[in-house]
């Protein structure tokens, strides 16, 4: 790690002040992606802004079927919310198998989402969801924010500080995980309220998380893991690397599309 | 036997220091003055220096030197060498190419030794390590061990025409052709011995400390074998004279095998010390694990097993190419000749073998030993081979292999091994029974109710361990003796000392040792230190690999304690006025037989050291030291079956069950002995469904984290059913065979066996990940 400065933010306003001042600054939440990588020297922020402690970014909120999750909420708090279970068992399942404990008690949502690695867990949840990504500027819907590996719809000094979205009849999330990394290499999000429903796809697209319109349409008037089964991911569209060709990660999308059709009931 | 001797389940006594967080390992040692190391390493798998500039980063803060290998070469430190001479079959010796500790006009893999940046600290280090500007000019690379061997492959060492080390041969190859002429049946396979990184829990590092006044160095390192590590560093490398250096490993966090090899950097910390006048220290990273240290298996091969008509074997012939890396690490070239080909007989009763081995270079990380070294290998090609045979021949995996066991001992192969004794049925019997496999097809029906296929695998081992009579490496071509040395040295109040040459980092030494003193004198364990690991403590030892530490590295506990017994006797005898050879040593007593005269051990112990009446002509003290050079190899063998599930949807696999059914003759702790088969099993599940070691054409290591190299973790593993069946070695006093190896030997083939059946495909190379099972599946 080469040698950089931290503060320790106790305010959305401050963190975005400090940001403003500090050159070649960046935010962390977890870190549990940046400090591995800075840990490698392929990252070199001068100033790390740590956002992990502003009280107004913590804790779980759920009205009825509405639910709001700070941004510096930790996985292990998503997965062990018994609240976000009873209205949201999904999310909070998935929360449970991102990467291993450590992992869980670091990382936020915030920074997953904020990263956007192509084989991260919430990406596909926040997309099958529609949620609402909140920021200290504005709100963004999902579906604009993902904008490809690594890529989002966040300007440099911008701070999520909230996500929220309204709870789906049924949801479930279906992983098949690298076995070294424990990312995904095909997760999918499946999300249905009455005749809508969404099926995001983690972990295996080229352009990171992506949504599987023709199954969405397919599930729509038959929701049942039989309704995919004359259905095909476009493996022209689909990550390949020496952990799986597009042709597996293709099939793995479809598996773990019907799995967690059957999961969500 | 007592409740801490011989066969008790003694809790280890290392282990409080260790689940504490109190061990010492070399990275806690601290000597005043003592600075930080980085190496600064090639990026590119094969390129010629054209220049290092150090100037840069000399000038960085803090730090010492920066020193490459022209001042390494211009001081007269030497390279580093292979210890085992191989001959090809035309007689020539092997082409060893030169492996400078810094290289200096050429690199040859990915993390290749260049300079080393010595600053105050490690970042200091690290950032001045990045400002040595090194001009490479880069040269085509090879990885893939056949595609070396082709024409116009690029040429790595000047010495080693076509990347070829050696080409040697076992066995007779005209008997073995002519029988497999005349065999009913023929079985023929290609088989792949994947790429092992040793991932050993802490990572080598090494401390080098010269002492100007005394002129005298001092190393401390994460070896397996410290007195080797400096007869190696004085005759061959010439960093020291012998009684100028001394070699401590102390707490030494895991080996494998990768820590018994001399690298450069330890090396280099010596020199650099005396070049700097400062403490030289260096731990390496986990990306430099991943990168230098020698990695293990990486194995071609085609094998034709031939039968008769009663399904007898009448031949195997194996054609091997051995991928020994960029250069010949120390005991590169035994491992795929002599602990390889020497054990193709495997079990089985084979009249007529022929193995040809052709070890070559690429522009990999060097490759030598890791756990089983060289019989795993032997063991895949055999039981692979055996199970797809049964296939072939339409009869029982089991039965195929029953037909063709060795029943009678002692027994010798056609390549060269004599085995002693054993009983391979037994464990066959055992594992067969703990299995409960004749109850498989009803298990394997209810699976495919749920849409599983699950299948059974067996393997039936044998290894080679205690490496081994001297007299007889040596005609093979080892630079060593493999024997062992021990001290005992009973203090005046009667608690022990053991010295030993063996090594421990992981096995349990300070207890097993402890228990077979234990055991003889009937003191309790407590009272006895097992010292190892540090040459000025220690008189000369060889270490410990190959599973040789109870055979060997107790069988000389064992003659040194019959001195000291016979010692401690006669001062008794005189004491109690009794005849010698009618004392006893029993429960912490000397005592006369069959009466109540007795003396305590601490009594005799006093009486040595006081010496106020001791024999007429006796020496005071008591301590006496041995040497043992076994007779032979121990040959630990057993049975492994695995039952496996796979979802064919993914090809996910799940080890619902796995049974090891072994024989290591005598057992000290047997639950330390269980460990070490769930140790060795967890490698070789590793092996077989999770460790892929790739490079990619340019020569990078792709694997190089545990992002992308998966090492198996308990989540991935079943609860292992772990029994022994057993026959006394015959060879050594406590007829001890060994078992730190065998569980990494003997699980792989059964792994694989037990996944091919569940799918109905034999192509599947290891690592069977869930991609390749998932095409298998879909192929099938």
């Amino acid at each position: 790690m080469y040698e950089t400065s931290y503060h320790r933010a106790e305010s959305v306003e401050e963190a975005a002040k400090k940001m403003g001042t500090a050159e070649g600054g960046k935010y962390v939440a977890g870190g549990q992606t940046l400090i591995p990588t800075m840990k490698q020297r392929l990252a070199s922020p001068d100033a790390l802004i740590d956002l992990r402690h502003i009280p107004d970014m913590k804790g779980i909120s759920i009205n009825g079927k509405d639910v709001r999750i700070g941004a510096a909420t930790t996985h292990a708090e998503v997965a062990s919310s018994a609240d976000l279970d009873a209205v949201c068992p999904g999310i909070a399942s998935l929360a449970g198998h991102i990467g291993d404990p450590h992992v869980r008690h670091m990382g936020t949502i915030g920074g997953s989402i904020a990263n956007n690695d192509p084989a991260a867990d919430y990406p596909a949840a926040m997309l099958a969801l529609g949620a609402a990504i909140h920021t200290n500027k504005r709100e963004i819907a999902a579906g604009d924010f993902f904008a490809g590996m690594f890529e989002t719809a966040l300007e440099e000094d911008e701070i999520i500080t909230a996500v929220s979205f309204t709870a789906p009849e049924k949801c479930a999330y279906s992983k098949f995980p690298n076995p070294a990394s424990r990312y995904a290499m095909a997760g999918v999000f499946v999300a249905r309220t009455g005749d809508d429903v969404r099926v995001a796809v983690t972990g295996a697209g080229m352009d990171g998380v992506f949504r599987w319109e023709e199954a969405e349409s397919a599930l729509g008037s038959n929701f049942a893991a039989s309704a995919l089964e004359g259905l095909a991911v476009n493996e022209g569209e689909m990550l390949s690397d020496i952990h799986g060709s597009a042709e597996y990660r293709a099939n793995l999308v479809k598996v773990m599309a019907m799995r967690a059709i059957a999961e969500a009931g | 036997m007592g409740i801490e001797g011989i066969g008790a389940r003694v809790a280890r006594k290392e282990d409080k220091r260790f689940i504490t967080g109190k061990g010492r390992f070399t990275e806690d040692m601290v000597v005043p003055g003592m600075k930080q190391a980085v190496f600064v390493r090639s990026p590119h798998a094969h390129a010629n220096i054209k220049g290092i500039d150090v100037s840069a980063a000399k000038a960085m803060p803090g730090v010492i030197d920066v020193l490459a290998g022209d001042e390494l070469a211009e001081d007269g430190i030497g390279s580093l060498i292979c210890g085992w001479m191989i001959h090809s079959r035309d007689g020539s010796p092997m082409n060893m190419g030169e492996w400078r500790p810094l290289a200096q006009s050429k690199v040859r893999y990915v993390g290749d030794a260049v300079a080393i940046v010595i600053a105050d600290t490690r970042a200091q280090a690290r950032d001045a390590a990045e400002a040595v500007e090194v001009e490479y000019k880069v040269l085509p690379v090879v990885t893939d061990p056949a595609e070396t061997l082709q024409d116009g492959a690029p040429q790595i060492h000047d010495n080693a025409p076509g990347n070829l080390i050696f080409n040697w041969g076992i066995g007779e190859e005209e008997a073995t052709d002519s029988a497999l002429a005349g065999a009913a049946h023929v079985t023929e396979m290609e088989i792949v011995n994947n790429r092992l990184v040793p991932n050993a829990m802490e990572p080598r590092a090494a401390l080098g400390h010269y002492d100007a006044a005394e002129d005298h160095y001092t190393c401390w390192t994460t070896s397996q074998n410290p007195h080797v590590a400096r007869l190696v560093m004085s005759a061959f490398y010439n960093v020291a004279p012998e009684n100028k250096l001394r070699v401590i490993a102390p707490d030494v966090g895991g080996g494998f095998g990768s820590k018994i090899y001399i690298y450069p950097e330890e090396i280099v910390c010596l020199w650099a010390s005396k070049k700097t006048g400062v403490p030289v220290k260096w731990v390496a990273d986990r990306t430099e694990a991943f990168l230098t240290d020698a990695h293990g298996r990486d194995h071609v091969t085609k094998v034709k097993m031939g039968f008769d008509a009663d399904n007898r074997i009448v031949g195997l012939k194996v054609d091997t190419i051995a991928n020994l890396g960029a250069y010949m690490s120390l005991f590169s070239s035994a491992t795929p000749t002599y602990l390889y080909a020497t054990l193709l007989s495997g079990q089985y009763n084979i009249p007529n073998i022929y193995g040809n081995v052709r070890a070559v270079y690429t522009n990999t990380a060097p490759v030598d030993a890791y756990r089983g070294a060289g019989r795993p290998e032997a063991t895949y090609v055999l039981e692979r081979t055996m199970e797809t045979a049964a296939r072939e021949l339409g009869i029982s995996p089991a039965e195929l292999r029953r037909a063709n066991l060795i029943r009678e001992f002692p027994h010798q192969t056609p390549v060269i091994m004599n085995y002693d004794t054993g009983d391979f049925e037994a464990s066959l019997n055992a594992a067969m029974k703990a299995a409960d496999y004749d109850g498989f097809p009803a298990r394997k029906a209810e699976a495919e109710g749920r849409g599983k296929k699950r299948g059974i695998g067996m393997s039936c081992y044998i290894e080679a361990c205690g490496i081994a009579p001297s007299q007889a490496v040596g005609s093979l071509g080892a630079g060593v003796g493999l024997w062992e040395s021990a001290e005992v040295r009973v203090n005046a109040v009667g608690t022990i000392e053991v010295l030993t040459g063996s090594h421990s980092h992981g096995q349990g030494h300070e207890t097993t040792f402890a228990q077979l003193v234990s055991d003889r004198l009937g003191i309790p364990i407590d009272n006895v230190s097992i010292v190892h690991g540090d040459t000025d403590k220690v008189q000369m030892g060889m270490g410990t690999y190959g599973s040789r530490s109870g055979a060997v590295g107790m069988s000389a506990i064992v003659k040194a304690l019959d001195k000291v017994e016979k010692k401690a006797k006669m001062i008794a005898a005189h004491l109690l006025e009794a005849d010698e050879a009618d004392i006893v040593i029993e429960n912490g007593q000397v005592k006369v037989a069959g009466t109540d005269k007795a003396l305590g051990w601490h009594e005799v112990a006093l009486n040595a050291y006081t010496a106020h009446n001791l024999p007429g002509g006796m020496e005071p003290g008591l301590k006496e030291g041995a040497f043992y050079d076994p007779a032979n190899f121990t040959f630990p063998a057993g049975c492994y079956i695995c039952e496996v599930e796979v979802d064919p949807q993914t090809g996910k696999t799940e080890i619902i069950q796995f049974v090891a059914a072994d024989d290591f003759g005598n057992i000290i702790n047997p639950m330390i002995v269980e460990g070490q088969v769930h140790g060795g099993v967890a490698q070789g599940i590793g092996q077989a469904l999770l460790e892929g070691t790739v490079y990619d054409e340019g020569g990078q290591l792709l694997t190089a984290s545990y992002m992308d190299y998966c090492m198996p973790r308990a989540g991935d593993l079943p609860s292992f059913q772990v029994s022994h069946q057993t026959t006394e070695c015959t060879t050594n006093p406590l007829g001890i065979k060994g078992c730190g190896e065998a569980g990494a030997i003997g699980s792989p083939p059964a792994v694989i066996n037990a996944i091919t059946d569940a799918i109905g495909n034999n192509n599947l190379t290891m690592p069977a990940t869930s991609q390749k099972v998932w095409a298998a599946v879909n192929a099938a």
